[in-house]
């Protein structure tokens, strides 16, 4: 699609306006209404995995840093979250057996007799909010300056955030009187008093992790098409050719680093909330490189092709592994295998070839009413 | 269940078609309702996945990733028992239908997968989970939508719920009779404790610590380390324990991590018959991938091994080397799963209902004669009443058993003195 060529409505293009009706339309409405809670929940689950992928849209698919390590901000920001619901369901009067009753479980069991200094602010709401998204910033701001000032990238850098994956998940697991080790933190259930175990609080969840998708997707397609994005890309194509005409290029990449991994941090956090624990098996190497696949799989340039792209392997990895209990994952090997080989640009690219010119087609017949014709690629079951 | 103690499900099996047999004759002059199972809407009040010939069950385990090897063994049994408890007349008249989902190494999937067992599937009782951690997963969902869980592995304790029977052992159980067996016949003074760091290893060494130093009269520890799952190197803790000259090495390390060490110890010279060496994580499974040969000699403490000379064990090793091949070996959790059926099917006789408030609440006191390891019953507290044995093990892979407890050892999750 070519953005000059369509008439524009604000930032966006009218194309792009009908791709993100079509998947408001698809989040909002069809699957709330066809799928009962336990499935509805499943859903809001691969979403927040979205939140990465979407992240890795911009990092990697404009940006040109392929950052196998985004399940490290993934995780950052669902601890953080975790951590304050953990402390929530660690009441003085809910962990009465414990030899010292109100600390977390999993401390009381690694004998350790007060909350240490560093979980002692997550007892406040504001100050996890705030932190869900600065702790992750942060880290990736230090690592991205660490790096890309020192003009570190490509594979390297890819190599260099999948040993930090599992460096991190090592220091997690190993210290598991403070993080609660490979179990990770479990048995959350209240926020603020809400129950967020109960079908209501899960349906409610959804919706609200829904709404941050769609501020998050129109951020993206705000920094795309503002001078930065341009930049962004550029700096993909010709990194020299920015930085001879006088950009800052590190600091570019370190804000697009740094942005992704805040995306994939707000993942993280609703992760948590809807799925009710967090545990180090959101961090290492394995859930990055899945999280790379999903964006793969939608397309690494377009940013709803990534939403389309963690539904449809989520989905397939639930069905095949329901239906097959031991064979599913040569299935979904092979599912990876069939879209990379057949369709480079991933489900994205099998919208821009096959169904938008069509569509342009439909609508140039029909006039200007947009009418909801699902994508082929939409994974709904 | 049959009045001696001794014979099997294949022994039971065998009678019931027995008696089934003789009765037929009589059949035809019943009215039918007197034959048929008690009424669904009787025994199932709470909306479960039971109907007039079916009741449906979960079956939980990793069947992919690193956790499968061990799992494997834990399908193995619990669907050779739910064969068995069919071959027999089901459960209350119903032949016990299973869904199997996958884990996947992955405790997340294990969450997802119980909750759909419980939610979509309603299923009656869910047999499942191996690792602490994929327990500590489905522990919240277990609880939240009502579901029975049948846990299979030994586990660290500190912990007790309504929705779970564990039929393994918890920690003072395994360990325990063990370091009081070592202590006195092989006259150990010093241990060395090891483990892979997560819960299980730290919390078991943590007892163990305990009652060597407060317990054990004159004996100490005079060391005690932790290695990530999946380390290979154990050179420089070998060194140490050469330094040291502990009476005993006490290990526990898990899962692949065994076959680095046991070949290592064996490498720098350590000779297991003239070191004691005593583990609470080898059963039969594992020495499969260490090599007999390379730990031949040590001794193991748990409540089942393969080679327990007795009628229901034999029964058990028969019909599950039929079902699932020669060369599979029977470890201590593989046999703690196939209690899981036969114990779920005997509380829900006894309660006359699938409910599982009904279930949870007449499990105490349940017993199962047929058990490959003898008789056991359920506490109160949801685990099981059981004997702790030791044994060598045997260059074939096998373990003789050397000592077993005179009684049952009573399960106590929480154990005063030891936290």
């Amino acid at each position: 699609m070519n953005p000059e060529t369509t008439p524009r409505t604000g930032f966006l293009t009218r194309s792009q306006l009908v791709g993100i009706a079509l998947l408001a339309l698809l989040i909002v409405v069809l699957l709330p209404l066809t799928l009962d809670i336990f499935r509805l929940n499943l859903v809001g689950k691969y979403l927040t995995y979205a939140f990465v992928a979407i992240g890795l849209v911009m990092c990697w698919g404009y940006g040109g840093i392929l950052s196998l390590g985004q399940g490290i901000f993934f995780g950052l920001g669902g601890y953080c979250m975790a951590m304050f619901l953990k402390l929530e369901a660690s009441s003085v009067e809910n962990t009465k057996i414990q030899s010292t009753p109100g600390i977390p479980d999993f401390m009381d069991w690694n004998q350790l007799t007060a909350l240490p200094w560093f979980w002692k602010p997550f007892a406040s709401f504001p100050f996890t909010l705030v932190a869900v998204i600065l702790v992750p910033t942060l880290f990736a701001f230090i690592i991205g300056t660490a790096m890309f000032r020192r003009r570190v990238g490509g594979v390297y850098f890819g190599i260099i955030t999948q040993a930090i994956a599992a460096i991190l998940t090592i220091l997690i697991i190993g210290q598991q009187g403070y993080t609660g080790g490979i179990n990770g933190i479990t048995d959350l259930r209240t926020l603020h008093g809400w129950d967020i175990r109960t079908d209501h609080a899960k349906f409610i969840l959804y919706f609200v992790n829904a709404a941050l998708l769609f501020g998050v997707i129109g951020l993206c397609f705000l920094v795309r098409q503002s001078k930065l994005g341009r930049i962004l890309v550029a700096m993909r194509d010709k990194e020299d050719r920015v930085r001879f005409s006088g950009y800052d290029v590190a600091s570019f990449k370190i804000f697009v680093f740094a942005f992704a991994a805040a995306l994939s941090a707000i993942g993280g956090a609703m992760f948590t909330l809807q799925v009710g624990f967090m545990s180090p098996s959101f961090v290492g190497i394995v859930p990055s490189v899945e999280m790379v696949i999903y964006t793969a799989v939608g397309g690494r340039l377009s940013i709803l092709g990534a939403v389309y792209g963690t539904l449809l392997v989520n989905f397939a990895k639930t069905t095949f592994s329901e239906s097959f209990p031991e064979l599913w994952l040569l299935g979904l090997g092979g599912l990876f295998i069939a879209v990379v080989l057949a369709f480079p640009a991933g489900l994205a690219g099998i919208y821009d070839s096959h169904i938008a010119p069509r569509l342009a087609k439909w609508f140039s017949r029909k006039g200007r009413t947009p009418t909801p014709a699902m994508p082929v690629s939409t994974p709904a079951e | 269940m049959p009045k001696d103690p001794t014979s099997g499900p294949v022994d039971q099996t065998r009678r019931r078609l027995l008696m089934g047999a003789a009765a037929l004759p009589l059949a035809g002059l019943l009215p039918k309702s007197v034959l048929a199972a008690p009424a669904t809407a009787a025994v199932n009040t709470t909306g479960l996945a039971v109907t007039d010939t079916e009741v449906t069950v979960g079956i939980l385990h990793s069947v992919t990733g690193t956790m499968a090897i061990s799992e494997t063994g834990s399908v193995q049994a619990e669907k050779l028992a739910i064969e068995q408890i069919n071959a027999m007349g089901g459960v209350l008249g119903r032949k016990i239908k299973f869904i199997q989902e996958d884990g996947a190494s992955d405790w997340p999937t294990f969450a997802e997968k119980a909750k759909k067992l419980l939610v979509n599937d309603k299923c009656a009782s869910v047999f499942g989970c191996w690792t602490s951690a994929s327990r500590k997963a489905v522990l919240p969902v277990f609880e939240q939508y009502n579901g029975m869980l049948y846990y299979p592995t030994f586990y660290e304790g500190l912990e007790q719920s309504k929705n779970v029977i564990y039929t393994g052992q918890e920690a003072t159980q395994q360990i325990i009779a063990g370091l009081d067996w070592v202590n006195k016949t092989k006259n150990a003074k010093t241990f060395y404790l090891l483990g892979s760091d997560y819960i299980w290893p730290r919390t078991s060494n943590k007892i163990a610590r305990k009652h060597i130093e407060k317990y054990l009269k004159g004996c100490k520890v005079v060391g005690e380390e932790y290695f990530p799952l999946g380390h290979t190197q154990f050179n420089s803790v070998i060194n140490k324990i050469k330094l040291t000259k502990p009476d005993v090495i006490y290990a526990i390390i898990v899962g692949g991590s065994n076959v680095a060490f046991y070949k290592q110890l064996k490498a720098a010279g350590i000779d297991l018959s003239k070191q004691t060496l005593l583990t609470i994580s080898v059963t039969e499974d594992e020495i499969d991938g260490i090599g007999g040969e390379n730990i031949a000699g040590a001794f193991a403490c748990m409540k089942y091994f393969q080679s327990l000379d007795n009628a229901n064990n034999k029964a058990f090793v028969a019909a599950f080397k039929k079902m699932w091949g020669d060369k599979t070996v029977i470890g201590d959790v593989t046999q703690a799963a196939y209690l899981g059926p036969w114990l779920w099917k005997a509380t829900v006789e006894k309660a006359g209902s699938f409910d599982i408030d009904k279930v949870a609440a007449a499990s105490p006191d349940v017993e199962f004669k047929g058990a490959p390891e003898g008789y056991v019953k359920i506490h109160p507290n949801h685990h099981l009443w059981s004997k702790t044995r030791v044994g060598k093990a045997k260059l074939d892979g096998q373990f003789e058993l050397i000592y077993e407890t005179a009684d049952l050892v009573e399960p106590d999750p929480f154990p005063k003195g030891y936290q």
